[in-house]
């Protein structure tokens, strides 16, 4: 779906959790997100502190959709 | 003459103990075979040479999470048994338990003990090891375990013995790009000029040397002023609203959905739910903004780090979609994208 969309030109940040997979298939720009069935929270912890999370891979995505990029590239938040 | 000794890796759900609510089971090592594995016992020509005698489960959401500590436990697990022999799943289109497959089968092979796997060729595990390990290609679904069973048995036993392996297309393996050297019986001019006839004839020929398929995007432009962009959410994590209107399916999704969020700041267990199944969806349903960060993206848009946020957010199940099918709605909501005037998309996988 990242690749059908972003050849229309629009760049795309595939927030995954099995990176592996987001680069097999061929995303241009990752961000790793927490786990399968809550990538972008995580419900261990406080409301407060989960958006904290969320926050900061959501932070990252805009960073990457900002970054001018070549190859595949993993943006890290940890 | 003593009989091979086999492992057999397989995930939660094939070993009986439960489904996505279970993907994170930790790696556990069992004695004998556990469900699947009955198949190959069964098998006359496995049974002949080897027999299963131990199986090691773990659950695909553990596996895929952890591979580093995952992997380490498994296969001390697997070397524990001394096997002479390592079968990994066969994994259909399961994508995690794929990828566990592989990644377990890789590593048994590099520790100098032969495996191989099986699963559907759009796995994304086939794509990541096809080069590895030998995978037998299997159906896409579990529907398919006879036939799988009946192509993995007899190559385990080659690979085991060290025996010479045919070409994929003789053993059923996924072509893993290695080439031997043979004579034909017709030389290449004569070969090459009936296979042009029948392709002329609209018949059925193969070819002797697949093309490669490098399927890649040119990475779009960065966005240079955040602030004024407009940003549209994509997610193939099934979220939707409440009641799930479109009747999504839970796998093999046959459609997106095309959904309004522009009044909503928050995502709720009220207002919105996951459709997406092959995931223990109680995380998603308590709060979509796990999946979907509408709350975090609202903030942004208030505090003017983002311009805004596209009015429609699309989303479709990942779980068993057929690639062809996700290229298709992705197409269809791009061109939607471009005509909407929007500048960068967050796309959220689970």
């Amino acid at each position: 779906m990242v690749k059908a969309i972003e050849a229309y030109g629009i760049p795309v940040v595939h927030i995954a959790t099995v990176v592996p997979i987001s680069q097999t298939v061929g995303a241009n720009r990752i961000v790793p997100a927490i786990a399968i069935p809550h990538p972008l929270g995580n419900p261990a912890l406080t409301h407060e502190e989960e958006k904290e999370i969320r926050k900061k891979i959501v932070n990252k995505a805009l960073e990457a959709l900002q970054t001018p990029v070549e190859d595949q590239t993993v943006f890290e938040w940890k | 003459m003593s009989k091979l000794r086999v492992v057999h890796y397989i995930n939660q759900f094939f070993a009986n103990i439960g489904g996505e609510e279970k993907a994170d089971y930790q790696p556990e090592l069992r004695e004998g075979f556990v469900g699947p594995g009955m198949a190959f016992n069964q098998n006359k020509e496995f049974a002949d040479e080897a027999e299963i005698v131990a199986t090691v489960i773990c659950g695909d959401s553990y596996f895929n999470e952890n591979v580093d500590s995952a992997l380490e436990t498994v296969m001390g697990m697997i070397k524990s048994q001394n096997p002479d022999l390592v079968i990994c799943g066969p994994a259909f289109n399961a994508g995690r338990y794929g990828v566990a497959c592989g990644t377990v089968a890789a590593a048994v092979n590099k520790a100098g003990i032969p495996a191989i796997t099986g699963m559907y060729k759009e796995n994304p595990g086939a794509d990541m090891f096809k080069k590895e390990v030998y995978i037998i290609s299997t159906k896409n679904s579990a529907a398919g375990m006879r036939d799988a069973v009946k192509k993995m048995a007899p190559l385990a036993i080659k690979v085991a013995k060290g025996e010479a392996i045919g070409a994929s297309a003789e053993e059923g393996y996924l072509p893993n790009g290695i080439r031997k050297n043979f004579f034909e019986k017709k030389r290449g001019s004569q070969r090459a000029v009936e296979m042009l006839i029948k392709k002329l004839a609209d018949k059925e020929f193969e070819t002797e040397y697949e093309m490669p398929s490098f399927d890649r995007v040119a990475p779009g432009e960065a966005i240079k002023d955040m602030s004024k962009a407009k940003i549209a959410l994509v997610t193939s994590g099934g979220i939707v609203p409440k009641g799930n209107p479109d009747h999504i399916e839970s796998s093999s999704a046959s459609k997106y959905g095309q959904y309004d969020i522009s009044m909503f700041t928050d995502l709720t267990a009220e207002t919105h739910e996951t459709a997406h199944g092959g995931y223990d969806p109680v995380y998603a349903n308590a709060d979509a903004d796990r999946v979907l960060p509408v709350d975090v993206i609202k903030e942004y848009i208030e505090e003017g780090k983002i311009g805004s946020l596209h009015q429609y957010y699309y989303a479709t199940v990942g779980n068993g979609t057929a690639v062809a099918s996700a290229k298709k709605y992705a197409t269809e909501i791009g061109k939607k994208l471009v005509d909407d005037h929007v500048d960068a998309v967050i796309l959220t996988s689970t």
